[in-house]
């Protein structure tokens, strides 16, 4: 049992740690594909790695109802941090959520059980911050789209080894759909709705 | 009790977390006026709470931040909001374009052209373009939702019967990545040309009417038009009378009772930049910097 005095801290600069991790986020998401580095640290749970919990202690609050993955929820270290620094409500229901916090992608539920928003409102989405093994090695991935200067190729080791065929359901969804972002230790890469593989090296 | 009651850059970090939400999903879907819960802030609306916002919700203290107000680092609006971030976050300012990380406008895009460090945060007094053809959101939402954009097309084309030409000069329409047409806020469509696939990141910024909106770097931005009528940028037929750039965006300035006028840059940053490295118009007063005076 931990209690709350045992749990690991927070940003030790709340402001200025979460603009920070915010600009790398938003450097992410603009240019997708670039690999961003999170500076800031602060404690992580067990099961979350350091840019994850960067991340929601930037952007989660009692706004944003939270979906875990099994691995994520059976840790209730991880439930206990989320409830205290971020106040962000733990839902069941992943199609309500606006973000999902994904620590096992083999196990990645089917991504039409996420929100997709609506074709009034396409910002009511799920965004998935999903961890990864590796954003510097591995499969390469040529893309395209807004916010890449012709084709940006990303390196990494992903799994579900097929979410780039999944995510190719953003294309028929558009301006629907789901936005990702990929975080291995400190390093954070987006890929937005609006970005396509173009080519896929071994 | 007179110790400073504000947060960093002035908006409390809830207030931040929602815009920094509202600006990612902005630049997700490019062109799409994402909601927020716009704050008051401490100027009224119509001098750039909308920009201020999204500056602050964005600025850190290695910022270095310009704000232009049509073109001008030294107006009212620019320099009240510049001394605003300089007090409550204590970023640097300046005026050079090329220096700047952050640059917040009013109806200008900079001449000097922006590079891949940069986040250039518009000003936004009205943001949907299709609000002056239909006044109920509820319609305009559903055009949006349906990419039905035929009654712009017959609004310019209205323009084109009564005219010859398009006559609009200002707040010109543009289709962003080939889905959502957006109101590029009331710059002269003389800039409209350098939204498209700029290298540094686009924000917009509406307080009174609550809305986000972005274009990534690198996105297509198409100006609307019709084959047989063409965008074509609109500029005076002169050169600067200050640093003869010809291929800037004029202001008029009124010189006297008599009708005399001059037409000079209104990007000041970038004429005096120019004047610095010696170029002279017709009415430059003696050369700057020039001890010889031998110019005319």
């Amino acid at each position: 049992m931990t209690t709350i005095a045992e749990l690991p801290p927070g940003f030790a600069d709340k402001v200025l740690s979460a603009q920070s991790t915010f600009r790398s986020v938003m450097d992410a998401m603009a240019r997708p594909g670039s690999v961003r580095r999170i500076v800031p640290t602060s404690g992580a749970p067990h099961t979350m790695r350091r840019g994850t919990a960067a991340i929601a202690l930037t952007l989660f609050d009692h706004d944003t109802p939270l979906w875990l993955d099994a691995r994520m929820s059976e840790s209730t270290d991880v439930t206990k941090w989320l409830k205290f620094h971020t106040g962000a409500p733990v839902v069941q229901d992943s199609s309500i959520a606006s973000f999902a916090l994904i620590s096992d992608g083999a196990a990645l539920p089917s991504l039409e059980r996420f929100a997709l928003g609506t074709s009034e409102y396409p910002d009511r989405s799920t965004t998935l911050i999903l961890q990864v093994d590796s954003l510097d090695s591995g499969r390469s991935f040529d893309l395209s789209g807004p916010g890449i200067d012709g084709v940006a190729t990303l390196q990494a080791s992903i799994k579900p080894f097929d979410l780039f065929e999944r995510l190719r359901v953003n294309e028929t969804l558009f301006p629907r759909g789901i936005d990702v972002v990929l975080v291995a230790d400190d390093a954070v890469v987006a890929i937005p709705r609006t970005t396509r593989v173009v080519n896929k090296g071994s | 009790m007179n110790a400073p009651a504000y947060n960093f850059a002035y908006l409390d970090e809830q207030t931040k977390r929602m815009i920094r939400r509202a600006i990612l999903k902005a630049i997700a879907i490019p062109g799409y006026q994402v909601p927020f819960a716009s704050r008051e802030m401490p100027m009224p609306y119509g001098w750039g709470t909308g920009g201020v916002q999204v500056t602050a919700a964005i600025l850190g203290p290695q910022d270095v931040l310009k704000v232009i107000d049509q073109g001008s680092d030294d107006t009212t609006n620019a320099i009240s909001i510049r001394k605003f971030f300089a007090k409550t976050a204590g970023v640097a300012t300046t005026t050079a374009t090329i220096d700047a990380t952050v640059i917040q406008t009013r109806h200008r895009i900079p001449e000097t052209a922006l590079h891949a460090n940069q986040v250039l945060v518009y000003q936004v007094p009205i943001p949907e373009p299709l609000r002056f053809l239909e006044p109920r959101e509820t319609e305009t939402r559903r055009m949006h939702a349906l990419a039905e954009y035929g009654l712009m097309h017959v609004k310019l084309y209205e323009d084109i019967a009564r005219f010859g030409h398009i006559a609009t000069a200002y707040a010109y329409p543009v289709k962003v990545n080939a889905r959502y047409v957006m109101d590029p806020s009331p710059t002269p469509k003389f800039d409209n040309p350098k939204m498209d696939n700029c290298p540094a990141l686009q924000l917009f910024g509406a307080g009174r009417e609550k809305r986000i909106y972005a274009i990534p770097p690198y996105t297509q931005v198409v100006s609307l038009d019709f084959e047989d009528h063409p965008f074509e940028p609109y500029r005076f037929n002169a050169p600067c009378a200050l640093c003869a750039a010809e291929n800037s965006y004029l202001d008029e300035i009124v010189t006297d009772d008599k009708g005399g006028r001059m037409f000079v840059c209104s990007d000041t940053d970038y004429c005096e930049g120019r004047q610095a490295a010696g170029h002279h118009g017709s009415l430059s007063a003696a050369p700057y910097k020039d001890k010889a005076g031998s110019h005319g």
